[in-house]
């Protein structure tokens, strides 16, 4: 027993090793200045703070993409939150027939490779002789984010007691008043899930903003990496960047799940 | 009905109007464009190319090739993972299962620059061994949440019964618990195979351009202005993942939900 | 009906989820003040009723009237009745108090004007002290509490009660129902209850409203619903009873299990077929076979708390329940005597199954929606239209559904003393009656025969 434990946890820690060493060498090279990875040339923040005050163009220009990222991404996951939320608790409603056709087309986009849905939304907009840019990319991020707070939200209406909206009704809200006071606040879980779900597959795409953000010059820090990547350098602000974001994206992980373990534990006690 | 709206199964009209308009008729218009020449007159002869074309045969066939490869690799390391996470005498943390999934939030490509990087300093060629390298540890996280999803919710009275009826832990896994998880597997498979067929960036980086996965033959043509050409490429992959939609049976929905 | 009274009327009201009739032109009303409880079995429209009044559902046709004001059209939150519901409905983001001021803040009420209602409120339900209590720490009484305490607070003047005590244990449920009826009459304002338990029915309510099937099978009080049943479903159904087959031979006059009895009972005619419902308790048992009416051996024998729960086989072979404050020996010959008064006769709601059809040749024939072979008909062709009667012993019930000519699911069986008498619904939504010594469950599915020589065929003229 204690010797298949300790077989399983070698293992898993080996797999961890791999999987985190290329973000654990980029985090420390962020500490040095040598252009190239791998070579140590002594401590120092100053790729931090060439970061943080867009000092070279490459930071600037990093900036301008980090900063465009995320417009893309509050907008989108926003959107795709409130359309989403509808949208189960529409589905939640429906029976039989339509509500399979209807999940099944939020199926759709989530089993769509990347390339796909970048593809067909660059001839939609090429059809459409709609012009590139923040709208088209926008729109394209809610078309594949918004399944996911689907699928978020849809378990919080099945454990939802199905009587509680019409007990709203019934003591005299409105629709309207039934859904703010009442329904939302029993689906916030869900739905703040399924906008940070959304939130980071707006951060982490590539393919669907590279096919629709055309030749606006718009960029995304995807973008931004593929192009630098074509030229074959990597710009160095980039490795204290991704440390940052690393740190962040942990820290969110673990205080959403630290918070959701602890309701559990409250409502077991 | 004085207002529609009072019927909730009509709050998803706006998302349906919404999903016609940018998947529907995008993925239409994919079968337009891949059927028209530039002039919008009807052809087969972007399709054909799909059969002819020497250059595209060959990134298709090698696609398949590192795409299934890297669905097995990601099956036989996710596995004893996904396995381990869900066995409550093995591993007792749930931020443990947290970690494994922790880098899908991080860009993908940011990581796969940073595998190259360190292939790179280690002086390692980059090529088909990098690639598949690099696929993996982009894919493997797909695998294992799946399956690990599936095997924590399975009821542990099923491999319990086996066991009273004379199965030895090896037949217990074989004939229980390998079978009743295959809808994990099959759902990573999902996630993992088309996937990988359609990368470009990633796999431009990882192989120094050397190797041209589909995606990227795909993108070029697009680069190049050459649409129909292009859309005929992605209508090929859209009537494959049509295909192995329908054949695949359907899938446990709670596998992919609530990633968080 | 004096129209000053009434409160809530219902016309004709039909409800249908698609093919499945819920509800089938249901007419009644509801007097002001008055505890009124719908009572069915699972499925038999009783909340579907409910919730078209309180405005959730949308009648297919028919109206709801309040004080004489057409309800339709109106939406949940106008109408001026409020809803406690089945697994309470609690708002389990808001307190105690929260939930009960839910109401009232949407009112727009001044705080304090607020504060006092819900103390009220609270107390009137006993759960003073308990505002700033998170819902999802109540118990299930408790919560049950709240959950009246929020719809009271408005001062409906109809409050409907959805199943409010079906998720309670035994204990709480009957100390809830002594409260409910001590509230109702403190309050004086109109309860309508759906409830599937019958003593809860019977206990609680002044008017019973007993349902099967998207109709109405009886409306009465509890006494008139228990002791006069009107049709087998409603005897059954309510407490326990022995329901036989019998013959009205003159007024007065019927005979079941073999023997001829005195009732009350006038005006069927004479030689008519009926059933004949006999409670348990009104059984008597007596060891004195000379004085009996007629004899027969104890098969069983259970204490049930206050009284004996007995099955006999009577010598004629038919098996009655008996209830008695004295045991008797298992195996002993006893006699039993049933007094005019406590038989009660129905008519028989019929007496064999008729199904129309249409010759589909001449040695076949279409009913329940297949095709029956039907031996050669002379006389008939291929395209008559026909009435075709079966005995309910003459159809064949078949595990292996391959040997039916169509098959249907058991929907209701009631025990007739020596032979069960089953319903079947078949897929295509008809009805077969069966008798049969054979024994089923519920919902088992079955094969349906019926042999050529036992259809009595006849051609409508039209």
């Amino acid at each position: 027993m204690n010797g298949k434990k300790l077989i399983s946890k070698t293992y898993l820690a080996l797999i961890l090793f791999i999987l985190y060493a290329p973000i654990v060498f980029i985090a420390v090279f962020s500490f040095t200045e040598a252009k190239s990875l791998g070579n140590w040339t002594g401590f120092t923040l100053n790729l931090y703070k060439s970061l943080f005050t867009g000092a070279t163009p490459s930071s600037a220009s990093l900036i301008a993409a980090l900063k465009s990222t995320l417009i893309v991404a509050v907008i989108a996951s926003a959107i795709s939150t409130f359309l989403g939320t509808l949208a189960a608790i529409g589905i939640y409603n429906l029976h039989g027939r339509r509500k399979t056709a209807i999940k099944l087309l939020n199926n759709i986009p989530m089993l769509n490779p990347d390339i796909i849905t970048g593809v067909s939304l660059f001839l939609l907009f090429v059809f459409l002789h709609v012009s590139k840019g923040y709208v088209t990319v926008i729109l394209a991020h809610i078309t594949f984010c918004t399944p996911y707070v689907v699928l978020n939200v849809l378990p919080k209406l099945a454990q939802m007691n199905p009587n509680i909206y019409e007990a709203a009704l019934d003591l005299g809200a409105t629709p309207g008043q039934a859904l703010r006071k009442v329904m939302i606040p029993q689906l916030s879980p869900g739905m703040i899930s399924g906008f940070i779900l959304a939130f980071t597959m707006s951060l982490d795409d590539f393919a669907v903003t590279y096919f629709t953000a055309g030749s606006s010059g718009l960029e995304t820090l995807s973008t931004y990496i593929y192009a630098d990547a074509r030229k074959g350098g990597l710009t160095p602000e980039l490795k204290p960047l991704m440390t940052i974001i690393f740190l962040v994206i942990l820290a969110v992980l673990l205080f959403v799940n630290i918070r959701t373990f602890k309701k559990t534990k409250d409502k077991t006690v | 009905m004085t207002n529609i709206f009072n019927k909730r199964s009509s709050w998803v009209l706006p998302y349906f109007i919404f999903m016609v308009l940018f998947v529907v008729l995008p993925l239409v218009l994919i079968g337009f464009y891949a059927l028209t020449d530039s002039n919008g007159h009807f052809t087969l002869s972007n399709l054909a190319a799909f059969f002819t074309d020497a250059k595209i045969i060959n990134s298709f066939l090698v696609s398949m090739e590192v795409a299934l490869e890297n669905t097995i690799i990601c099956i036989l390391i996710g596995y004893p993972v996904a396995y381990i996470l869900a066995d409550k005498d093995l591993n007792k943390s749930a931020v443990t299962a947290l970690l494994f999934i922790l880098p899908m939030w991080i860009n993908a490509l940011m990581r796969t620059l940073a595998t190259a990087e360190i292939f790179n300093t280690l002086g390692i060629q980059l090529g088909k061994g990098t690639l598949l390298f690099g696929m993996a540890y982009d894919y493997l996280p797909f695998m294992i949440y799946p399956i690990y999803n599936v095997l924590n919710k399975m009821d542990k009275s099923y491999a319990e019964a086996a066991q009273d009826l004379g199965a030895s832990p090896m037949t217990v896994f074989t004939k229980v618990t390998l079978p009743l998880s295959m809808p994990g597997i099959l759902s990573g498979v999902l996630m993992v195979f088309m996937p990988t067929v359609s990368t470009f960036a990633v796999s431009e980086i990882l192989t120094n351009n050397t190797i041209q996965l589909f995606g990227s033959v795909i993108q070029e043509q697009f680069y190049n202005l050459m649409w129909n050409q292009g859309a005929a490429l992605s209508f090929v992959m859209l009537i494959i993942i049509g295909i192995t939609m329908y054949i695949s049976p359907d899938k446990d929905e709670e596998a992919e939900g609530g990633l968080i | 009906m004096n129209k000053e009274n009434v409160i809530i009327n219902i016309e004709h009201l039909s409800k249908s989820f698609g093919d499945k009739k819920v509800l089938d032109d249901i007419n009644f009303y509801i007097n002001r003040g008055e505890f009124i409880t719908f009572l069915g079995p699972s499925g038999c429209g009783k909340t579907t009723m409910l919730r078209i009044i309180a405005g959730f559902l949308n009648a297919d046709s028919g109206r709801v009237t309040m004080d004489g004001n057409d309800l339709n059209g109106v939406p949940p939150h106008k109408r001026p009745l409020n809803t406690v519901f089945q697994r309470y409905a609690l708002f389990p983001h808001l307190d105690v108090y929260d939930n009960v001021a839910f109401g009232l803040k949407l009112k727009k009420m001044p705080d304090d004007e607020i504060a006092t209602k819900v103390s009220k409120a609270l107390k009137l339900v006993s759960m003073t002290d308990y505002e700033d209590r998170d819902v999802n720490s109540l118990s299930g009484g408790q919560q049950q509490r709240i959950a009246i305490a929020r719809a009271l607070v408005n001062q409906p003047k109809v409050l409907l009660l959805d199943e409010p005590l079906a998720a309670l244990d035994l204990k709480m449920r009957k100390d809830m129902q002594i409260e409910l009826k001590e509230m109702h009459e403190k309050l004086g304002i109109t309860f309508i209850y759906v409830t599937h338990d019958q003593e809860e029915a019977l206990t609680l309510s002044d008017t019973i409203v007993v349902m099967n099937e998207g109709k109405i099978q009886q409306i009465g009080t509890p006494t008139d619903i228990y002791n006069e049943p009107v049709n087998s479903f409603v005897a059954d159904f309510i407490g326990e009873s022995n329901i036989l087959n019998g013959t009205m031979i003159e007024d007065r006059k019927v005979n079941f299990i073999g023997h001829d009895f005195d009732c009350v009972d006038e005006g069927f005619g004479e030689n008519v077929p009926v059933d004949v419902v006999v409670r348990p308790e009104d059984i008597y048992i007596l060891s004195n076979l000379d004085a009996a009416q007629f004899v027969g051996t104890v098969q069983t024998c259970i204490f049930k708390g206050v009284h004996y729960e007995m099955t006999v086989l009577t010598d004629e072979g038919f098996e009655l329940m008996i209830q008695d404050y004295n045991s008797f020996e298992v195996g002993s010959k006893v006699g039993f005597l049933i007094k005019p008064n406590d038989i009660q006769v129905m008519k028989k709601e019929r007496t064999c199954n008729t199904f129309e059809g249409e010759m589909t040749s001449e040695e076949s024939v279409e009913i329940l929606g297949v095709e029956f072979d039907c031996g050669v008909r002379e006389g008939l062709e291929k395209g008559d239209k026909v009435k075709v009667e079966v005995d309910f012993n003459k159809i064949d019930l078949q595990d292996n559904l391959d040997e039916g000519e169509t098959n249907g699911s058991i929907s209701f069986i009631l025990y007739k003393g020596n032979h069960y008498h089953i319903t079947v619904r078949t897929e295509e939504g008809f009805k077969v009656y069966v008798d049969t010594n054979d024994i089923w469950d519920k919902n088992d599915i079955v094969g349906i025969k019926i042999a050529p020589a036992d259809m009595r065929i006849t051609k409508i003229s039209e």
